[in-house]
């Protein structure tokens, strides 16, 4: 087998040097009642010729050649040649976590600009190397609010992507943190803010929102910041569009900000793997969830990196730690890394504000449900039609039409969230446009 | 005076902050097809930004330096044996990265109509099939993102079986071998911890799992083999104990490495556990992800998995919500779907009998390396060795060096240490696991380099306790890194 | 090395009584055995402590020990130098870096804890 490095002649001298009669007898310790005694029931190894077919072929019986207007928490953005070149070196690809600093200096220094990279989009202090996905950064959001705040209750906004509050619910259920979801505006698309304020008390840890939320409209952070720390809660902005913090303004009241960098050159892959963030203000760093590398320097008294404040992670706290995360998604950062780094200062608000253009150039031919600002996400209504409906004459065009929020929203019933990216082109607009006035 | 690069074939990398300069770019969009929009009057004055301060700016040739430097920095699987134990760091299949970036697949949205992911659903079908041949386990979730969320996953499944039979119970045991995730893991999902002492043998002490699983226990969380790569050979034993007492029995499959084809977890009473195909299934470990960690169960759990399940229509695969004792969602979408091609990609290039010839090799250099190093170094539990192997460093300590220095100086022969002062069980762990990847070449080189180092410590044990000596960088400060944490370049005029 | 006027805990903590005010501290073995520590952890100013439950911990670079109090109170200050230099706990355990000052409410608790002969026995340094 290719990636088995013995011959039988070695595998034979080890077997001698060990003492050992055959290899078989190596596991012969084992209680007869535990051995499997058939051989597994999957076919024979496989060449790599038979293994690219077989994937090209399950790639082919999926959508091909669509133009596709889902976003929805997962963007189709371009991404730059540099970014795989990096990824796919070995040094990279096939390293464990940095705990030996003296031969991990490149993922640890990658790691540090990412943390840096995070802080200057987001506006906070500190920020991790990464979790999971966006989902899952916000019960370990909520959770660190907890801490922070000694309170238990979390107030969700309804204009928070919809898969992430279900993570929030089910993260919640033996956490002693009831949650509960305060509306939006049905005009202007946005969290209802006067249904927050009734809602917050002196028992609430944290108010979450997302900007831009789910419908894609913009929120008032300073607004909802003030109220949750006037009752001395916690605000944690959540990001899915990372695009957007090119050209929008950081979200400076949060205390904790966390969120998704699909955006920064992941692939959509169906549904993972991402990379999730936390940030937050400097003096909630103990509270933080997940690895953090710092700078120090080493013996010789030269710059380095490192893995530090470990003493909060499972493998030294165990179960008092701040989470049992231990898995993060380091090589998905580093795409982000890239991503950024590729782009930079003037080449994300240029990104972003071609999304900008093309979601308006969008929707000024057809009527957003709601009046809000938005960047690059809206909802509209299918008319007459149900949103399948218009979805099928759109796919026959080879078009892949929006989200029907139905199955989210039943108050949204008959509408669709659309959106439009730099890889949107002009003319697929143009059909959809005229699919859904017809 | 002359800047000077380092004396060392690696040369120094500053950070990109400091190489950036205003106008340098390494992009250029397309020409944009509709018209421009004023950002302000679109989204407000007060929501736009006037620029990401320090942002860097460098040039698309510095920028491939820049990261390019940086890699050679880094120790890799691609360029030698990695021995941390419990972490399996195998060979990495370079096709596993080709076909997960099949355009039809890595481009698939998870909202795209399901008629247009059947190759999606296909694929998660064949790794569902596959995982449940090799673990003999009855129903599988492949959505958790890594094992700790596996295994957090898997421990509400416990809760919401038990729950669902009148009582959730209060506390999950676990071994005093297992890995910091375990207890962190129980105390998320809301049970206390309770510890359980292993027995001479390094297996669980059967007479302490009888005083210790009473009616409030809802689970013990084992890992087998243990962290001290011992089989557990009363496993079924422990199992019909839990089991006669109502609780379950979680598996940490952490160290699957060693049982594929030849054992099954289902087969020896295991209820619930996870999979780490970031280990097992070679999908790359990237600097510390992404990974996936699927969790497979007996069918009395199935009613309790994470939504959405994949169903059978007639021909067509779809997503089943309709789950009203499902225990929710536990990350947003399906999971990993990247990492689950590339473990389904290493799986067919096994095939059933090749799996088991790994697991066999990988035993094979495990013992290869004990038999070699035990005259050398002290090994308190010396149960046969499966896929790893632990030592002490008790001899050493004596001599002043402790297992952290030896770590150090193996990385002066060309190695990456192996993993470190873990199990705590072990006082001054040497916990060795080389995969089946390795030649014997390379397996005769590391046998070499502890057997010399052992010598080292009895004639020079100074020199090893200042080792690395021959690394770009030496020593790291961490006390320094964690007294003042600097987390993030900040710039001159914000100093 | 260990203060005749101090009192010891078998956790490693000392005590030093002056006029109903009991000022806490780690000895020098436990900063010994802990290595570098990087970290404090300390109760707020007006919590209450009890005999031989926790007040707080401190940390190394790789491992995280509570700290029991040795006697029962109201914290009535705490050291704020531990938390920009920790490094004083190894530097000077006894002395600038007590941790908190307690106001004892419960003095006859003194009796069970250790001399410094008792103590330098217990820890095998007699």
């Amino acid at each position: 087998m290719r990636y088995l490095p013995k011959s039988d002649s070695e595998r034979r001298q080890m077997l001698d040097t060990i003492g050992a009669a055959s290899l078989e007898d190596l596991v012969s310790h084992l209680p007869p009642e535990t051995m499997l005694h058939r051989p597994l029931a999957i076919a024979p190894g496989k060449s790599e010729y038979d293994i690219v077919d077989h994937f090209r072929a399950a790639g082919n019986r999926n959508a091909s050649a669509y133009s596709s207007f889902l976003g929805a928490g997962v963007y189709a953005h371009y991404r730059p040649v540099l970014v795989d070149v990096v990824v796919s070196r070995g040094e990279f690809l096939t390293s464990y976590t940095p705990y030996q600093a003296e031969i991990a200096q490149g993922t640890l220094t990658t790691i540090f600009e990412f943390q840096t990279m995070i802080c200057q989009l987001t506006g906070m202090d500190v920020a991790n190397a990464s979790m999971y996905d966006g989902s899952t950064a916000v019960p370990e959001a909520a959770m660190m609010a907890l801490r922070i705040t000694g309170r238990n209750r979390v107030l969700i906004s309804r204009a928070v992507h919809p898969e992430y509050r279900a993570v929030l619910e089910c993260y919640a259920r033996n956490q002693q943190m009831p949650v509960e979801e305060f509306s939006y505006d049905s005009g202007t698309g946005a969290s209802d803010l006067d249904d927050l304020e009734k809602k917050l008390n002196s028992d609430t840890a944290a108010v979450i929102v997302q900007n831009p939320n789910f419908f894609g409209n913009l929120e008032n952070i300073k607004a909802a910041g003030e109220m949750a720390h006037k009752q001395g809660a916690l605000l944690v902005v959540v990001f899915t569009e990372a695009v957007s913090l090119g050209l929008l303004e950081p979200p400076r009241e949060a205390d904790i900000v966390c969120g998704e960098l699909q955006s920064f050159a992941i692939s959509p892959s169906f549904g993972g793997p991402y990379a999730g963030i936390i940030a937050a203000r400097e003096k909630y760093l103990r509270q933080m969830p997940g690895r953090l590398v710092g700078q120090t320097k080493d013996s010789n008294g030269n710059r380095a990196f490192c893995l530090t404040l470990s003493t909060r992670e499972q493998h030294i706290r165990r179960e008092k730690a701040t989470s049992n995360i231990c898995t993060n998604q380091a090589l998905i950062a580093l795409m982000a890394t890239v991503f950024m780094t590729v782009y930079g200062k003037e080449g994300l608000r240029e990104l972003a504000m071609q999304n900008l253009a093309k979601s308006h150039y969008l929707s000024s031919k057809l009527k957003p449900k709601f009046t809000g600002p938005f960047f690059n996400e809206f909802v509209v209504a299918t008319g007459k039609r149900t949103p399948a409906e218009v979805n099928d004459a759109l796919l026959a065009r080879n078009i892949i039409g929006g989200l029907d929020l139905n199955r989210f929203y039943p108050e949204l019933a008959g509408h669709v969230l659309l959106c439009a990216t730099e890889m949107t082109r002009r003319k697929d607009m143009d059909v959809l446009a005229e699919v859904l006035s017809a | 005076m002359i800047k000077k690069v380092r004396s060392h074939i690696n040369r120094d990398e500053g950070l990109l902050f400091e190489r950036s300069s205003p106008g340098k770019r390494a992009y250029q969009l397309p020409e944009l097809d509709v018209p421009l929009v004023d950002a302000a009057a679109a989204l407000g004055k007060e929501n736009v930004r006037e620029q990401i301060e320090h942002f860097p700016e460098v040039s698309e040739v510095e920028a491939i330096r820049h990261f390019t430097r940086l890699s050679t920095h880094n120790y890799a699987i691609d360029l030698g044996l990695y021995p941390l134990g419990s972490c399996t760091m195998k060979y990495n299949p370079r096709i596993n990265e080709q076909v997960a970036r099949t355009e039809g697949l890595a481009w698939a949205h998870p909202y795209q109509p399901e008629p247009l992911a059947q190759g999606c659903l296909e694929v998660l079908q064949s790794l569902e099939s596959a995982l449940l041949e090799i673990t003999g386990m009855d129903a599988v979730t492949l959505q958790p993102s890594a094992g700790a969320h596996g295994e957090w996953t898997g421990i509400m499944l416990v809760r919401a079986l038990l729950t669902s039979r009148g009582n959730p119970r209060k506390r999950i045991l676990v071994p005093d071998s297992a890995h910091g995730t375990n207890p962190a893991t129980a105390a998320m999902a809301g049970y206390g911890v309770e510890g359980i002492a292993s027995n001479e043998r390094g297996m669980i002490d059967l007479a302490a799992l009888e005083r210790a699983a009473n009616d409030e226990i809802a689970a013990l969380m084992v890992t087998n083999p243990s962290t001290l790569g011992i089989f557990e050979e009363n496993i079924v034993k422990a199992t019909e104990i839990m089991h006669s007492r109502g609780g379950m029995v979680y598996m940490d499959g952490a160290n699957m490495n060693a049982l594929v084809g030849v054992t099954r977890p289902g087969d020896f009473g295991i209820d619930v556990m996870h999979l780490n195909l970031h280990k097992t299934f070679s999908t790359p470990h990237g600097g510390g992800g992404p990974g996936a960690g699927p969790v497979a169960v007996k069918k009395i759990f199935e009613p309790f998995l994470p939504v959405p399940r994949l169903k059978r229509i007639g021909e067509a695969l779809a997503f089943d919500y309709d789950r009203p004792q499902s225990i929710g969602k536990v990350r947003a979408y399906y999971g990993n779907f990247g990492v689950l091609v590339r473990a389904l990609a290493y799986i067919m290039a096994h095939g059933g009998p090749g799996l088991r010839n790994a697991t066999l090799d990988a035993i094979l250099n495990a013992n290869y390396i004990r038999k070699q190093l035990q005259p050398y170094f002290d090994m308190p539990y010396t149960s046969p060795s499966m896929h790893e192997c632990v030592f002490s460093d008790d001899r050493q300590a004596k001599l002043g060096v402790r297992t952290g220095d030896i770590a150090k100086r193996l990385i002066d022969y060309g190695f990456h240490p192996y993993t470190v002062s873990f199990p705590l069980i072990v006082h001054g762990a040497l916990m060795i696991e080389p995969t089946e990847t390795e030649s014997k070449d390379e397996l005769d080189l590391f046998v070499d380099a502890l057997i010399s180092i052992a010598k080292e410590v009895e004639t020079d044990p100074e020199m090893v306790r200042k080792a690395p000596h021959l690394t770009r960088t030496s020593r790291v400060d961490e006390v320094t890194a964690a007294r003042k944490p600097v987390l993030r370049w900040v710039a001159a005029d914000e100093r | 090395m260990y203060p005749d006027n101090y009192r010891y805990t078998k956790e490693h903590e000392w005590v030093l009584v002056e006029e109903g005010i009991g000022t806490v501290g780690i000895t020098h073995h436990a900063q010994n055995e802990l290595g570098d520590i990087v970290y404090v952890d300390l109760p707020q100013i007006g919590s209450a402590v009890l005999q031989g439950k926790t007040l707080g911990s401190v940390e190394s670079v790789k491992a995280v020990s509570d700290i029991y109090s040795p006697v029962s109170g109201e914290v009535t200050a705490v050291n704020e130098t531990l938390s920009s230099e920790p490094e004083k706990l190894n530097e000077d355990p006894h002395g600038v870096a007590w941790l908190v000052k307690v106001k004892l409410s419960a003095p006859g608790e003194l009796s069970q804890l250790m001399s410094a002969a008792d103590y330098q026995t217990y820890i095998g340094a007699a």
